[in-house]
């Protein structure tokens, strides 16, 4: 478990993160979200003790990292893509890495096959593509068989197959049991991967929700509904809270304020054919933005 | 490897392991720990693995001996201020060059790892972060001192042997010392560049610094100081405070080789703590 308790960290008289907390559970993939220049690195980066806070502090499994007798098996991250001396191997790499904690040579080969690098293993990583960077950095987060793990825009970089690689890797991961706590400006990946969302813009706490609570945050969910006969449709359906306007082509209506199911039957009820009905659920990115844009208009400028 | 298990419990929530994966495998949390041993390990690795480093030392071997070898085919008496000095000198004088070199493996050895980023996986892997500076500091020091001792012992009796006439031995009075304090001295650049690299995090403001420490320093300060300062400060500085036992007999400009020792190696400790400081101080 990550908690991170009213965390703050000033450069000069920029605020970077300003009084943070959230807490990451187990068992889920918990989503860092939030624009870029949000706070997101440098919350991870304070999290895994690189980065001193100004003020408030993070503790890993209750204790800041650098009082934990093995920091590898508590956390393992992935900060940077490609931070990793070009002229080494991956093997070297992260060789170098385990050595510190105690792990076990065999274990760098297992992490190596499990991210697929294992015929690249010697290798100069200087050559390597970003996403064989990124796998590589995956490996280093694997390394210590952590039951936390900590991905800074992980998915940067990697093809689709990629992708769905990592997406499965940390749902097994967080089945498992473990911590998994992966920072992204994309919403849309987020909504594909993770269950529980910390939201974060300039620096401050904008939501800490669940995937499914912010698709229904926003409330301009509509139904389309396309209709020969749109006048009796409307007669039929308005009512208090309801609103109905004509898009597009010229018997199709967007009727708010009633779901799917209640104007299909009422449609049915007065003989009005229907020829579709499209929920239009608002999409995870519309709630994000409005969400983000809402909260970074309370924002004061810094000071 | 007793030290490795599958299947050690490990408290996870209620779900099911899916077994296919290979994360199932759990390491055994007793056998894991930072311990300074261990970080040393992890250094030597880091630094072993650069083919660049070994080239360097190589390269730095070979000028030592080759450049030696070229002041002692040249060598003739006439030249002497000091018959006892010289013949022993001379072949050694190849290590003013490799100074440089030196210094900037030490320098990298700490720099590049900010540069390229590497640090945040190397202190997230040792928190406490002054392993690390004692582990390079320990792995370069060893590294540098087992290629440059046999090289100047080596370069010592090419040396001789290209000069003739009436040899000096290992066994004079003070050869041995400035024989063995030219790779002292060559160490001691080595940790100072290290330190340098901690400090400034940048490779070429830090071979700067060395530059100027060790080449330029000495002759400003000729320019810039008064007579009387110079001789009391110029010995003072780590190149000054070498050639103080790098030489047989050190003249009055220098400290005596004991001091020399001594002021050279408090540069040293002086730019190692100061990178401490700085290490546990700043941001990664």
């Amino acid at each position: 478990m990550i908690i991170v308790e009213t965390i703050t960290k000033r450069y000069g008289d920029i605020v970077a993160v300003d009084s943070l907390s959230f807490t990451v559970q187990p068992g889920v993939i918990t989503g860092f979200l939030g624009p870029n220049g949000a706070g997101k690195s440098t919350t991870m980066r304070m999290i895994m003790g690189l980065d001193s806070a100004t003020s408030g502090h993070a503790t890993i499994n209750g204790k800041s990292l650098a009082d934990h007798r093995a920091p590898l098996h508590e956390v393992g991250a992935l900060l940077e893509a490609r931070a990793i001396h070009p002229d080494r191997s991956a093997f070297d790499h992260l060789s170098a890495m385990a050595a510190t904690n105690g792990i076990p040579t065999q274990r760098v080969h297992e992490v190596l096959d499990q991210v697929g690098l294992a015929s690249v293993a010697k290798k100069r990583t200087g050559a390597f593509s970003l996403g064989m960077g990124q796998r590589l950095g995956i490996a280093g987060a694997l390394l210590g068989d952590p039951n936390i793990i900590i991905l800074d825009e992980p998915v940067n970089g990697l093809d689709p197959e990629g992708i769905v690689w990592i997406r499965t890797l940390l749902k097994d991961l967080a089945d498992q049991g473990r911590t998994v706590f992966v920072s992204s400006h994309l919403i849309s990946e987020m909504g594909l991967m993770a269950e529980h969302l910390i939201v974060i813009g300039k620096g401050r706490l904008i939501a800490d929700t669940t995937v499914a609570e912010l698709r229904r945050m926003d409330g301009d969910n509509s139904v389309e509904v396309d209709t020969p006969n749109p006048q009796a449709l409307t007669q039929v359906l308005l009512e208090d809270g309801v609103s109905i306007d004509t898009i597009g082509e010229p018997y199709v209506l967007r009727v708010r304020g009633l779901l799917a199911a209640e104007i299909g039957d009422r449609a049915l009820a007065a003989g009005i054919p229907v020829h579709s009905l499209i929920p239009r659920e608002s999409s995870l990115e519309q709630a994000f933005m409005k969400l983000t844009r809402d909260a970074i208009e309370y924002q004061p400028v810094a000071v | 490897m007793p030290s490795y298990t599958e299947e050690i419990a490990v408290p996870v929530s209620a779900r099911d392991i899916s077994p296919a994966t290979v994360a199932n495998k759990r390491l055994d949390p007793r056998t894991l720990g930072v311990t300074f041993p261990r970080v040393v390990h992890s250094e030597w690795v880091k630094f072993s693995s650069l083919r660049s480093n070994w080239m360097t030392l190589l390269l730095t071997a070979v000028g030592i001996l080759v450049f030696g070898a070229i002041y002692s085919a040249v060598y003739t008496p006439e030249d002497d201020y000091d018959l006892f000095s010289n013949p022993i000198t001379v072949p050694l004088t190849g290590y003013v060059l490799a100074q440089i070199i030196i210094g900037i493996v030490g320098v990298l050895a700490f720099s590049s790892e900010f540069v390229n980023g590497m640090i945040r996986s190397t202190f997230a892997a040792v928190p406490k972060r002054l392993p690390v500076l004692g582990a390079k500091a320990l792995v370069l020091a060893v590294t540098t001192a087992a290629i440059t001792v046999p090289t100047m012992i080596g370069t010592f009796f090419i040396g001789q042997a290209l000069i003739g006439g009436d040899n000096a031995s290992l066994t004079d009075h003070g050869v041995l010392r400035v024989v063995l304090g030219s790779a002292g001295y060559l160490t001691s650049v080595a940790l100072l560049g290290l330190g340098l690299g901690a400090v400034v995090r940048q490779a070429a403001s830090a071979i700067g610094i060395i530059v100027v420490l060790l080449f330029l320093a000495p002759q400003l300060a000729g320019f810039l100081l008064p007579a009387s300062i110079q001789d009391s400060l110029l010995k003072y500085l780590p190149s000054n405070a070498g050639e103080a036992f790098t030489t047989v007999n050190p003249g009055a400009t220098l400290l005596s080789p004991l001091m020399g020792a001594v002021v050279l190696t408090g540069w040293v400790v002086v730019t190692l703590g100061f990178a401490a400081f700085l290490l546990k101080r700043r941001d990664a």
